[in-house]
């Protein structure tokens, strides 16, 4: 089953990193990134399986690192909307120089 | 989980649950409402945690259930509901056709790599070191004594870190949440 897993986890990430490029939304683009942690996880939980058991600590980091994201980054995404009435990525253009 | 009894039926699971979750995934980015792909991105979450216990991960199927379907994505919703982004119909939020394409392309070339990647014959040197997970399983202690050796001893130190940065991760939403008087 390591070579299924292993495909399977590199076609979500694809379609994580698709996500990425074609959304505008800022939330959706956050959930594009978690579905990329999800893709990683399940290889390094395959991987574990026939190397011992690293690869399922490293994805309790992963899941930790993720919920850390997660809130500071929707805490930004709410401030963001109190200013710009709006979380569209094309309007949030102050850094651009 | 054992598919040394029931091969064709272990198999048959594995491959349903995978299905679901690429086509809850491909459903996720293409949905315009930001509620239907969040419930989307939830169904892909349930059915890797699925295959997580068929890949004898029982703990982290759990985790998985418990901190991303359970509370992370309960987040999200939140944010999207109280965030109150009008009807999907109104905003279209999918880029045009060159994102679209440099989009395929990334896609494409991800999957090409890893093909490759599949074929190529490794040296030596790259294969790591086989720690056989199946005997490890078999001593006393289960699925969780092995992970808690590991991330109790050997990786204490950035287990410690990950809770310092869990804790400087809440103080940071609350005070980039908090409405400025």
């Amino acid at each position: 089953m390591l070579a299924e897993s292993l495909a399977l986890s590199a076609a979500l990430f694809a379609i994580g990193v698709i996500g990425v490029l074609t959304r505008r939304n800022a939330i959706i683009l956050f959930m594009c990134i978690e579905l990329m942690l999800n893709a990683v996880n399940l290889s390094l939980v395959a991987l574990s399986k026939v190397y011992g058991a690293s690869g399922e600590v490293f994805v309790l980091f992963v899941i930790t690192v993720a919920a850390a994201e997660a809130a500071v980054g929707l805490a930004i995404v709410i401030s963001i909307f109190r200013h710009r009435q709006s979380v569209n990525l094309d309007d949030i253009n102050l850094l651009k120089g | 989980m054992n598919n040394e009894f029931f091969p064709l039926f272990f198999s048959f699971h594995f491959y349903l649950f995978a299905v679901i979750a690429l086509v809850s995934a491909i459903l996720f980015v293409t949905r315009k409402s930001p509620v239907a792909a969040a419930l989307w991105l939830v169904n892909v979450m349930f059915c890797l945690a699925a295959l997580y216990v068929m890949l004898d991960a029982q703990f982290i199927g759990a985790i998985q259930i418990l901190v991303y379907a359970g509370a992370i994505m309960v987040v999200f919703l939140f944010v999207v509901m109280l965030l109150n982004l009008g009807k999907p119909e109104d905003v279209s939020d999918i880029r045009g056709n060159l994102p679209r394409v440099t989009a395929g392309f990334v896609g494409a070339a991800l999957l090409a790599e890893v093909m490759v990647l599949a074929r190529a014959k490794w040296s030596a040197q790259l294969t790591l070191p086989v720690a056989s997970g199946e005997a490890m399983r078999n001593e006393p202690g289960g699925i969780i004594a092995p992970i808690a050796e590991v991330l109790l001893r050997d990786q204490l130190l950035a287990f410690e870190l990950a809770s310092i940065l869990l804790l400087v991760a809440i103080v940071g939403a609350v005070t980039l949440g908090r409405k400025r008087s």
